[in-house]
């Protein structure tokens, strides 16, 4: 294996040295002070990895903090475009920094590739011919929890999500997809920490299973308090309550809980199974999802250089829209609005040793795509 | 909606108010007797909090977590008001608010770069987990029950401790007159550094416990120290029976509102709409309430009456 | 030891020099930078309206803020995809046009601060301060959970809105603007403290029974000093908005509100140019600090702390001496 894969990027770099262009600068506007700073690190340690791998030497990243606050990240946008005069960008982890952040700098032509963040407007009427998404749209997890759950036959399920865009998405994603009734329907305060009252909300539901979308501290607490209640109703979700960095912190409450993602540490290819290796051996932990999307871009980015230099741009789009690079993902393709088609996979968070991780169980949601491509136009 | 789910949202609503009551407690003696706004305070609850799953981690025993908690936030409580919060209580309440916002920052940070941006992990121990069935059939989880017997032992103890010892005999005349007693030949700087170091005790045994069934990261404070605040303010500034009154009003507020707003609304609007202004209600109900007392007795419920 | 009225021109020179160099050598984002520290000014000099003159500690003026902010974001997405304000009772459109949306933001924030104010100054101390942070921590979660303008999203607005004879686009254009506001409103801050209303202000602030035998009613003054304060930090959110192009949830939340006060508390309280000195020294701290370190709010916190304990009066206070502070 380690042999195999010292081959492969050697290859990879004799590729990248063989094609000269001149150099391009990325800047990289991601989370890594203050609350979520954990998702950020993960899309820059994943990013920087792919770049170091590909043995390049004229890729310059400049990377910069938001401190997950708007204003930081547009000021940010800003020094990228008129002082450090970038060709690409890209980071940012929350949806509300990218629509702060993303419909100004490809305006003003710079190239967006999206490392996490889909909201649905930039998915749909706001989509541009320069912005990529490498990771997912916003509803795309979810849906396939919605999925999942038909196909175990739940009729009745009780849904729940922080009362925010992302979180009213959420439901919606779910619902789209499913097609039993509901128990019941929740929005919680957004950072809310206990859900003594949700539970037992549920428990007096009599549904047949829980879909939830609470991302960071909150699934922490939900699940610690869910294990703890007695219920034992079967949960769901998308993977962000479920990421390697979480995991640790929730502990024996998470195994068993379904959870619903695009890449896993277990999918067979020899470029993931390689990244899951060298992510380790470096920064000594496993990789999350958000590694992953990091690393992807980077992959993304670097195979579009190989055809095409951003200063011309169409040429450069056209290299990205092939997207001719090996995903950690197996196969991967963008639509028409630039999102990707994908496998959505269904896991199942089990133990290994001491540590806490996920493996898949099953295909929730086969070569999807989103809602939003048809209202796209560039 | 059934009287069972009715009363396990109130026991909620209860367990939820305690422990509010325990940040709050000490946010009051503080303000009370040193007349210090402490903003910090809920960098001594992320403190216990990640001292308990630090000594969970190395030695399994959830009972020494909860001492260590207790532990590590009464030292640095102690350190920081000898080292900072000492040259404060002379000053106007601005310069408060600005010194201990930025202790907040370096506390905050300083956490994050000892321990990392990722959660803790800290459960609660096999022997208190799960639920247990109460008369009438309710199942509740035992450990929540077992934070609102701590709450209120610990409202017992506080109230025992004030008007019965004789740390309460200075702590209440501390409360009237701060000049007299140091006249009187009271350690006074001795018995502030005890009050503070109490307070902080309070509070990280708060973060240990609810840290515990939540999440043990950074920045876990600020939320609950904002709560405890509008705790305080209701309840009226300096009073132990005050804060327990708004911490219980606080908590019932908050976790009823939560889950009847939205019924309620139901009877008037269409499901989606309801849900969604419900819950936006709910989120300020708090406020409202803190701003309806505040209108109605502008030193709160039991505070000193100008 | 300097004269204060020296330092403030000093100041505002830099302030202005900076940018006009910057354009020079072409370094747009500085120019970028200088126009955050002169919005961020003028909402501290806002608050040192009723901070410094009144002595009403408000740790909720990041409401008004948001407010200017939000009437910036609502005039121009309406405007941006052509649908009307509202069309009931009557149709109000909306607009791309500074002067316009300056107007309703400082209306609607006074308005604001009137009804808060008229409640809030029924308390006083630490009950006034607590009060005003839930008026802010209203406003917060409403404007989170409401979906119609983007909720915790946002709003973002693609072009930034026109003023007569300039095009705002251009750094040192929007920055003119703004620092010409700033300069008004200093002008308005120094006309007001020497005016029989704010010798009156002054006055209810130190012996308020005083000034209350004399005939006036010390809390109807300090209304009024909260009203403009509050008109003042409107127009500072407006512009704010515009220079971010994007107006969110994030400028209604407590830190906003404390930021505020750091920059007024920096600087130095009650004086006219406290506040821009300390907007001016946070942003410069924020810029270089943050790329030293991602920890820079350590040095950030020892830093104020210092200021608190060993200068009191802020940064000018050390400058020119504490002679004049508080008369």
């Amino acid at each position: 294996m380690k042999v195999t894969s010292l081959i492969f990027f050697t290859a990879l770099a004799m590729l990248a040295n063989g094609v000269s262009a001149e150099g391009i600068k990325v800047g990289m506007i991601t989370t890594l002070s203050g609350g979520g700073a954990g998702l950020g690190v993960d899309v820059r340690d994943g990013f920087m990895l792919a770049i170091a791998q590909s043995g390049r030497n004229d890729i310059e990243v400049v990377i910069e903090d938001d401190q997950r606050k708007p204003d930081i990240a547009v000021q940010l946008a800003d020094k990228m475009i008129q002082s450090e005069k970038v060709d690409v960008m890209t980071g940012i982890i929350w949806s509300n920094l990218a629509m702060a952040v993303v419909p100004f700098s490809v305006a003003q032509g710079k190239f967006y590739l999206s490392p996490n963040a889909g909201p649905s407007a930039l998915a749909g009427k706001g989509c541009h011919k320069n912005y990529f998404n490498v990771a997912w749209q916003n509803d795309n997890l979810h849906e396939a929890a919605g999925s999942y759950a038909n196909s175990e036959g739940y009729v009745n399920s009780f849904i729940l999500a922080p009362n925010y865009p992302a979180g009213q998405d959420a439901l919606t994603g779910y619902k789209r997809m499913y097609s039993g009734k509901l128990a019941g329907e929740i929005l919680t305060k957004l950072g809310q920490k206990d859900y003594a009252a949700e539970i037992a909300q549920i428990r007096a539901s009599g549904a047949d299973s829980v879909f939830f979308f609470l991302p960071g501290g909150m699934g922490i607490s939900f699940l610690k308090q869910y294990a703890n209640s007695g219920v034992d109703i079967p949960l769901m979700g998308p993977a962000f309550s479920f990421d390697q960095g979480i995991l640790q912190a929730v502990g024996d409450a998470a195994l068993g809980v379904v959870n619903t993602s695009q890449w896993n540490k277990d999918i067979d290819n020899p470029t993931n199974m390689a990244f899951v290796k060298t992510f380790q051996a470096k920064f000594g932990r496993l990789p999350s999802l958000y590694a992953s999307q990091g690393f992807d871009t980077a992959n993304l980015l670097i195979s579009a250089l190989e055809t095409a230099h951003p200063d011309d741009a169409d040429a450069f789009r056209a290299a990205l829209e092939a997207a001719e690079f090996d995903s950690t993902r197996g196969s991967f393709a963008f639509g028409p609005n630039h999102h990707p088609i994908q496998n959505i996979y269904a896991r199942e968070v089990i133990k290994e040793g001491d540590i806490y991780t996920n493996k898949i169980i099953g295909i929730a949601l086969e070569n999807h795509s989103d809602v939003y491509a048809p209202e796209c136009s560039f | 909606m059934s009287i069972i789910l009715i009363i396990e949202q109130v026991l909620n609503g209860l367990q939820f108010g305690v422990m509010l009551f325990l940040m709050a407690a000490g946010l009051t003696l503080i303000f009370g007797v040193m007349g210090l706004i402490n903003l910090a305070h809920g960098s001594l609850y992320m403190i216990g909090a990640f001292a308990a799953a630090v000594i969970a981690g190395l030695t399994g025993s959830f009972i020494l977590a909860i001492i260590a908690a207790m532990a590590a936030a009464a030292i640095v409580g102690a350190l920081v008001e000898m080292v900072v919060i000492r040259k404060l209580y002379g000053s106007d309440h601005l310069d408060q608010v600005l010194a201990t916002f930025a202790l907040i920052l370096i506390f905050s940070e300083g956490t994050r770069w000892a321990f990392g941006s990722f959660p803790l992990f800290l459960d609660i121990p096999n022997y208190l987990s799960g639920p247990v069935t109460l008369p009438g059939g309710i199942k509740y989880p035992l450990y929540r029950l077992i934070l609102i017997g701590v709450g209120l032992f610990v409202a017992a103890g506080l109230g025992i401790l004030i008007s019965k010892t004789r740390i309460g005999i200075q702590i209440r005349a501390g409360e009237n007159d701060r000049e007299m007693i140091a006249a009187l030949g009271v350690d006074i700087s001795k018995l502030y550094t005890i009050i503070f170091a109490l307070g902080a005790a309070l509070a990280g045994l708060a973060g240990a416990l609810v840290g515990a069934i939540q999440s043990v990261q950074v920045g876990m404070g600020e939320p609950v120290l904002i709560l405890a605040f509008v705790v305080i303010v209701i309840g009226g500034i300096g009073s132990i029976k005050g804060a327990l009154i708004g911490a219980l009003l606080v908590g019932l507020t908050d976790t009823l509102g939560g889950i009847f707003l939205p019924e309620l609304l139901k009877l008037f609007m269409d499901t989606s709409t309801a849900q969604t202004s419900g819950s936006a209600l709910a989120s300020m109900a708090i406020y409202i309430l803190m701003g309806v007392v505040l209108i109605w007795r502008p030193t709160g419920l039991f505070g000193a009456r100008a | 030891m300097i004269r204060e009225s020296y330092l403030n021109a000093l100041v505002l020179f830099l302030l202005l020099a900076v940018p006009v160099w910057a354009t020079i050598i072409d370094e747009p984002f500085t120019i970028t930078l200088a126009t955050r520290a002169v919005i961020f000014a003028l909402a501290a000099v806002g608050l040192n309206i009723a901070l410094g003159l009144g002595g009403l500690v408000s740790l909720g003026h990041a409401v008004f803020f948001g407010i200017g902010g939000y009437a910036m974001g609502i005039l121009a997405h309406h405007a941006q995809t052509y649908t009307p304000v509202m069309s009931l009772p009557f149709l109000i459109e909306g607009t791309k046009s500074m002067p316009v949306i300056w107007l309703v933001a400082m209306a609607s924030s006074g308005l604001a601060a009137f009804a808060i104010g008229t409640l809030s100054l029924r308390t006083t101390g630490v009950y006034f301060i607590m009060i005003t942070l839930a008026f802010g921590q209203m406003f917060y979660f409403f404007t989170i959970s409401w979906p119609t303008y983007g909720g915790e999203d946002g709003l973002s607005v693609y072009v930034r809105n026109e003023f007569p004879g300039l095009n705002t686009l251009v750094p040192i254009h929007f920055f003119a603007i703004c620092f010409i506001i700033l300069c008004l409103v200093l002008l308005l801050n120094a006309l007001i403290a020497k005016s029989p209303f704010g010798l009156a202000l002054n006055a209810a602030r130190q012996m308020p029974k005083r000034v209350q035998a004399v005939g006036l009613n010390p809390n109807r003054l300090k209304l009024l000093a909260f009203v403009i304060s509050g008109v003042i930090a409107g127009l500072a959110g407006a512009l704010f908005a515009d220079l971010n192009r994007f107006v969110s949830p994030t400028m209604f939340s407590w830190q906003m509100s404390g930021e505020i006060m750091v920059f007024v508390i920096l600087g130095g309280v009650g004086r006219l140019c406290g506040p821009v000195v300390g907007a001016v020294v946070f942003v410069m701290l924020e810029h270089f600090l943050g790329g030293l370190s991602e920890y820079w709010h350590v040095y950030l916190g020892a830093l104020l702390l210092i200021v608190v304990l060993f200068a009191r009066g802020g940064l000018v206070g050390l400058i020119v001496g504490r002679v004049d502070a508080h008369d």
